[in-house]
């Protein structure tokens, strides 16, 4: 039985393929989120890549920030719920997901079983997001996935205090005109990251063991900050920005299970 | 008005448009003053005849009022002030305004300043309420507060008046109750927004009028078979629950409201104005025994409020519609939290603001709250 999930954010779309509840099929990540051909075209892509028909997929769940105009969805639910099934499938023994994506930052704590038992998002503001990182690369002239490994050249970080965006970006420009090499700047970018999120997880009252969620959890400058922060390890599953569709496939499987038990 | 649902749709009409309320009662011929959050002496208004109309400002972009507030300033002032500054309360010819937090205070001098042809009448609501001194200072508060009044407007506020008006405003805290309670009889037709409207349409209406559409509609729910609901239940903290669309998320995602304790709704009419003495210490003697969380007392606990609230209402989250900038709320909220928390309680915090803006980050955390529950 295969299900799907599709995590529709507000800079990619990511979808995935499961096999009864159990076996990752495929996986696909579309750099382009909500209102653009990303859903349809990862959609298709996800499809092809599985080797599979549309007919033979029994049940597709759509989460994220464009899950109300995914049409083909049987069902849609929050990013928040789809994120903790996800990396609870990933790695069960993390009790704090922190997800990170274009446009906001969550932290989740999950109980033994993988249930949510709370959370936290952040305000609408785009400091300690993915657009945040993509408005320092833009300024620094560099591709966001090459900022982690800029950032491990560092020898002497400089600190970014700014927490708002806007004026971060300005304290950037300012640390570029004042001569500071790009690596320490990036590495202060990303101490600026994890500072504002790991207070959404401090609030919250994270727990070990912690692991990281979302697109940015691909920039390993901003987990070996976050760690710093924490005081922890941060973990991160090689398919970290799938977590999301991969959730909203298991809750597919689930939805499947309960109408057969219901049947019976 | 005939039936449940006529009386409904009038509320909403009254709801989301007070502009529209206001000019009816200027063409009549009466006379209004302008009732700021939380709590005014509307009493001494009603007992001179004079249209008490609340000021919660609207959802609208500020312009002008960015001269006297800064932009972290609690939203609801912010819009007011726009609204005072650009024409919105034309026709009112004063405002009471309590200084019950620190924005409050300013704008108690920024209207003074700021605005033309509308009187500002500021007065204190005390802290240490139970204190006699303090019941000595409120009662002169209000007194110059009735002064005022009268010499603005030209009328004399008789002590059989306040009587009456008192008689008609505890009238009027019973037939609230009584509606909170029987709403949750019949969560099929009163929805979050439509529980709202019926509290919201309070502020700008006459106590008589509404009083007398209150009575209509608890008779028409009370005459209706109650309605089995099975679904989520949750109550609602804070200043004011708004806009429209922020509730109807709630009801997308089947939450029911089956309770508040928000300065708007029901914190308004949980307290009587209790007998004995004369009428502005009868006024004073509600501030004294109010149950809000605002007053800053150390016998009442928010989370005790809230928890008896749940347990009442048989719900298992608590919404925080916690107003932007608003330190009072902000302050209160640490504790209530990890307090009910500790409970076993769910505590979603929602940001409220007027400025017009998107709810994709509000419906994560409902949509989320809702599959918690």
């Amino acid at each position: 039985m295969l299900t799907m999930g599709i995590d529709i954010g507000s800079a990619a779309s990511k979808a995935v393929i499961l096999e009864d509840g159990v076996r990752i099929v495929a996986g696909t990540v579309v750099s382009a989120g909500t209102g653009t051909r990303g859903p349809s075209q990862v959609y298709a892509e996800v499809l092809d890549q599985a080797g599979v028909k549309e007919t033979e997929i029994s049940r597709i769940v759509a989460t994220g920030y464009g899950r109300m105009n995914f049409q083909k969805a049987d069902r849609e639910l929050s990013e928040v719920s789809c994120h903790g099934r996800g990396m609870h499938f990933l790695l069960p023994d993390v009790r704090t997901v922190i997800d990170i994506g274009g446009q906001d930052a969550k932290t989740l704590l999950l109980d033994e079983r993988g249930n949510l038992s709370h959370f936290l998002m952040n305000d609408k503001c785009a400091a300690g997001t993915g657009r945040f990182l993509e408005a320092m690369a833009r300024v620094l002239d560099i591709r966001i996935e090459d900022m982690g490994e800029i950032a491990e050249q560092s020898q002497n970080p400089v600190s970014i205090s700014s927490t708002c965006a806007v004026f971060a970006e300005s304290e950037v420009i300012s640390r570029l005109a004042g001569g500071e090499a790009i690596p320490d700047i990036l590495a202060g970018i990303h101490g600026a990251v994890a500072k504002k999120v790991s207070g959404l997880a401090i609030r919250m009252g994270y727990q070990p063991k912690v692991a990281m969620s979302g697109g940015v959890a691909r920039n390993h400058g901003v987990v070996k900050a976050m760690e710093r922060e924490l005081g922890c390890p941060v973990q991160v599953p090689d398919c970290c920005q799938l977590a999301g569709a991969l959730g909203a496939a298991l809750y597919a499987y689930g939805d499947l299970i309960n109408k057969r038990r219901e049947r019976v | 008005m005939a039936n449940l649902q006529e009386c409904l749709d009038y509320f909403k009409k009254v709801s989301e448009n007070p502009k529209n309320q206001l000019k009816q009662y200027l063409e009549a011929g009466k006379q209004v003053i302008g009732c700021f959050p939380v709590y005014t002496p509307e009493v001494l208004a009603d007992a001179a005849g004079i249209v008490p109309m609340g000021m919660w400002g609207a959802q609208m972009e500020v312009v002008r009022s960015k001269k006297y507030l800064v932009p972290f300033a609690c939203p609801i002032m912010q819009s007011c002030m726009e609204l005072a500054l650009t024409g919105g309360y034309e026709g009112v010819k004063a405002v009471m305004i309590p200084s019950m937090c620190d924005t409050l205070r300013c704008v108690t001098q920024d209207f003074k300043l700021g605005v033309e042809g509308i009187a500002c009448i500021p007065y204190t609501l005390t802290q240490n309420r139970k204190l006699p001194a303090a019941m000595e200072y409120l009662i002169a508060e209000y007194t110059y507060v009735k002064e005022r009044i009268e010499e603005l407007y030209g009328v004399n506020i008789t002590e059989e008046a306040i009587d009456e008006s008192i008689e008609r405003y505890n009238a009027h805290n019973r037939e609230m109750r009584r509606f909170a309670s029987l709403a949750n009889q019949h969560l099929d037709v009163i929805t979050p927004t439509v529980r709202h409207h019926v509290f919201k349409s309070a502020w700008f209406m006459t106590k008589a009028e509404h009083l007398e559409l209150m009575i209509r509609l608890n008779q028409e729910l009370e005459a209706r078979e109650p309605f089995a609901y099975s679904g989520k239940r949750v109550i609602l903290t804070g200043i004011t629950a708004e806009p429209d669309g922020l509730l109807q998320i709630l009801e997308d995602h089947g939450l029911a409201v089956v309770g508040d304790d928000l300065a708007q709704e029901m914190r308004q009419y949980r307290t009587d104005i209790p007998e004995g003495g004369h009428g502005i210490y009868r006024l004073a003697a509600q501030w004294r025994d109010r149950i809000d969380p605002m007053a800053h007392d150390d016998e009442l606990r928010r989370t005790d409020i809230l928890e008896s609230l749940l347990k009442e209402n048989d719900a298992k989250a608590v919404i925080v519609c916690l107003m932007k900038f608003c330190d009072p709320e902000e302050y209160e909220f640490v504790a209530y939290n990890r307090e009910l928390r500790e409970k076993g309680y769910q505590v979603l915090s929602l940001d409220i603001d007027q400025q017009p803006a998107g709810y994709d980050q509000a419906r994560t955390r409902i949509e989320t709250l809702a599959e918690l529950l």
